[in-house]
């Protein structure tokens, strides 16, 4: 769908460049003419944010490295010399940590998105693994980061999680000291965790593009799960969809500045303003809210290498959803069961996030079993089956159609134009 | 993808998460410290520079011979946002003390008065002498330690907090922590006679001595000298040094959320016009071949 350029270059030098590097023509085809379809809701403005959010990120944290110190004796006293001393510092570190968490947050809401319309069906699945490397990536960028200001759950997060390495038959220590560079989480890890956390982003950054080619490839979704067939079915990105994307992007800033500005530390927890101290385990470690549905799994299995397979596959198994899930029909509007289930799914989602943030002992390993064992049975076992005998409602013929007169097709009695 | 669907699918949330709590609230180890009223706390809050000042008065005079503040500069006293001193008597706090310098040209060290660009000095010289000094506990440095210290709120209230903004569970604790001095419990064992018990501190064998009692610092402000006032300028004051811009960040704050909101409706009329034929009409949307 992304079509050929219809850029017309009016200055004499755009058309000198139009005819060298056409990258006017590229935005033009991609951000202006490129059709949407015209019943995206405001679901769809989260791969904006996304991108927003990314650079975000990228500017923040290019600034804070300027005045940040690797090194176990400097990191801790140096992030707090950027809150204290440099100008306007507060405001850049609150920015990065709390944007972190709007980025896992927005990442979240994009995902259950595509999951509830079916937008990782064909031909989009290959957009879709693009996403859940995203995904991986940014879970590990946001790791490492977090490990920087060298508090103590920065350096207990660091021991916990690259232990979990250590549960590998046979080369599982010798990959654990090569990961610390050394016998102990210590200075060579700080320095490593530095310099893959500054990588990183960009490395997202460039699998970003992949992704945004492959959706201009594809085209994008749209709720009713039906490919746009009619002229009538889209509108050109610009402005419709650019317009609707500031929207909510400025209203998703104003949820962004509440947490920046009056309550920076509440998604944080108390003990990183403690500084790294190899010889105090915290009472709890717990990582950041958007790790914890992860961790409950990890916790949930008593074996430590069935618990690191189980994390893994937890993640990895979204890949495949393309897959798993059987049913012909894309929309969860037209499938009655599959959304029960999904929002079944969202609440264990969310189930297993508190129970990652509780101790591990009791009634809540127990609950964190039962949701960890339903996490999995939503992919391998609800998913494959629905396909098989739901019995989903008709689909309208077009997008045109469901706007103006509801999903009920043509024919039936149809109920007066509705506006979107 | 409703709004209702997804109100309710956090109520069920919210309620499987609340029934899960009921079974396994056991290891309740820290007592919730009652909740005090600060001028900083609410998207206006603003620090009392007469409080910070008295709260410096106390650490100086009492937490000082234990606790360092390795963070906080003599210039910070006279910043804006903070206890306000001039900066004669900043620099004057300064010259209370000395500061290890040098080498100097015959490659000595010396002592000499402090400036205001200086830190203020810590009590011991290391980690070891400041324990030996304690009964073999450390007293931790004081820079952050308003938010390195907390009490879990629990559900629901940790959600409720995001909306009301509550985020002083340090320096309530803190203030607790003060006024937490009791008679040991018949039943409870201490672990070191150099330890007293403390109803806020988990565990509650707490290494520190009671360090505030009744006109225990003098005020020349005439506020009233007691242990209640004592324990809150303290916390007031730790607050602050853990987080010296907290007044300028909630005025930009402020600023922002203004602009973001009038924006963001500004941007809302300017989509629902955008938007206007192609809601009401299909063919509408002229297409530029
Ligand atoms: C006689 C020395 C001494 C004095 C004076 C003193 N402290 Fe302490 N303080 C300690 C020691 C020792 C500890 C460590 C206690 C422990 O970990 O058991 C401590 C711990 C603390 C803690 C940490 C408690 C926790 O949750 O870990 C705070 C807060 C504190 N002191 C505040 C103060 C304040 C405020 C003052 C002044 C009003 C003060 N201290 C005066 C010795 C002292
Ligand atoms: C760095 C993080 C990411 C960025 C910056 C990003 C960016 C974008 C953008 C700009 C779009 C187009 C707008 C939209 O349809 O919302 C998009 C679409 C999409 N993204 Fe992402 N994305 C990210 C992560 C993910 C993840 C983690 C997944 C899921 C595993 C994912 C899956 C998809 C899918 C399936 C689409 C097509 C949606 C549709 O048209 O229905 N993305 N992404």
């Amino acid at each position: 769908m992304s079509g050929h350029s219809l850029y017309q270059p009016q200055s004499p030098f755009m058309k000198w460049m139009e005819r060298r590097l056409p990258i006017a023509g590229l935005i033009h085809s991609s951000f202006v003419v490129y059709p949407t379809p015209r019943n995206l809701n405001y679901w769809w403005t989260f791969g904006g944010i996304l991108t927003f959010m990314l650079g975000v990120q990228i500017i923040t944290g290019i600034v804070l490295a300027m005045h940040y110190t690797p090194h176990v004796d400097y990191a801790f006293n140096s992030v707090e010399h950027i809150m204290r001393d440099v100008n306007y510092g507060w405001l850049l570190r609150y920015l990065h940590a709390n944007g972190a968490a709007m980025f896992f947050l927005a990442a979240y809401v994009h995902m259950f998105r595509g999951m509830y319309y079916g937008s990782y069906k064909e031909p989009r699945e290959v957009l879709w693994i693009l996403g859940v490397i995203l995904l991986l990536l940014i879970i590990a960028t946001g790791f490492m980061g977090y490990v920087l200001p060298w508090g103590q759950m920065s350096f207990w997060a660091a021991t916990v999680i690259t232990n979990l390495f250590s549960a590998i038959p046979l080369v599982g220590e010798p990959i654990v000291s090569w990961l610390w560079g050394g016998y102990a989480v210590g200075n060579p890890t700080l320095n490593r965790f530095y310099s893959l956390h500054y990588l990183l982003p960009f490395v997202i950054a460039g699998v970003v593009v992949l992704h945004i080619w492959a959706l201009h490839v594809a085209g994008q979704n749209n709720p009713t799960g039906v490919e746009p067939r009619r002229d009538t079915d889209t509108v050109p990105f610009t402005p419709y969809a650019t317009i609707k994307d500031s929207f909510l992007m400025i209203v998703f800033c104003i949820l962004f500045a509440w947490f920046v500005f009056y309550m920076p530390n509440y998604l944080g927890h108390a003990d990183n303003y403690i500084p790294a101290n190899p010889a105090v385990t915290p009472t709890h470690i717990v990582p950041e809210w958007y790790y914890l549905p992860f961790y409950a799994i990890l916790r949930a299995i008593p074996n430590k290498l069935m618990g690191v397979v189980a994390l893994g596959a937890s993640i990895v198994i979204l890949a495949f959803l393309p897959w798993l899930d059987t049913s012909k029909v894309r929309s969860a509007r037209y499938r009655p069961l599959y959304r029960q289930f999904f929002w079944v799914f969202v609440v264990v989602c969310v189930g297993l996030g508190w129970l990652g943030s509780k101790p591990a002992e009791g009634g809540y390993v127990i609950a964190a079993r039962i949701l960890t064992l339903y996490y999995f049975a939503h992919f391998l076992i609800v998913l494959p089956l629905l396909g098989l005998f739901e019995k989903t409602k008709p689909l309208p013929n077009s997008i045109t159609e469901s706007v103006l007169h509801g999903d009920v097709p043509l024919g039936a009695s149809a109920p007066p134009p509705v506006k979107t | 993808m409703n709004l209702k669907r997804t109100i309710l699918a956090f109520a069920a949330a919210g309620a499987l998460a609340g029934a899960l709590a009921t079974p396994a609230a056991h290891a309740a180890e820290q007592v919730t410290p009652p909740r005090q009223s600060w001028s900083f706390s609410g998207p206006f809050g603003k620090y009392d520079p007469a409080q910070l000042q008295r709260g410096f008065k106390v650490y100086k005079e009492v937490c000082a011979a234990c606790h360092s503040m390795n963070l906080l500069r003599f210039r910070n006293l006279a910043e804006p946002g903070g206890p306000e001193f001039s900066l004669a008597q900043a620099a004057a706090v300064a010259a209370e003390y000395k500061i290890k310098d040098g080498p100097n040209e015959q490659g000595e060290m010396f002592e000499r008065d402090g400036r205001i660009a200086d830190a203020f000095p810590a009590p011991f010289p290391n980690d070891a002498a400041a324990r030996a000094a304690n009964g073999g506990v450390l007293p931790p440095d004081m820079s952050v330690i308003a938010k390195a210290r907390t009490y879990e709120r629990g559900f629901p209230w940790f959600v409720l907090d995001m909306f009301t903004q509550y985020q002083e569970q340090g320096p309530d604790y803190l203030t607790a922590l003060m006024l937490g001095y009791r008679e040991k419990p018949a039943d409870f064992t201490m672990p070191s006679p150099t330890m007293q018990y403390n109803m806020y501190f988990p565990g509650h064998a707490i290494g520190m001595p009671p360090p505030l009692s009744n006109d225990r610092v003098t005020y020349d402000d005439g506020a009233p000298q007691t242990l209640e006032q004592y324990s809150k300028d303290v916390s007031a004051f730790l607050m602050w040094i853990a987080e010296p811009h907290l007044v300028a960040r909630k005025r930009l704050g402020f600023q922002v959320m203004i602009f973001l909101i009038v924006f963001a409706g500004l941007l809302y009329f300017t989509k629902k016009k955008v938007w206007h034929a192609v809601d009401l009409e299909p063919g509408a949307v002229e297409k530029k071949a």
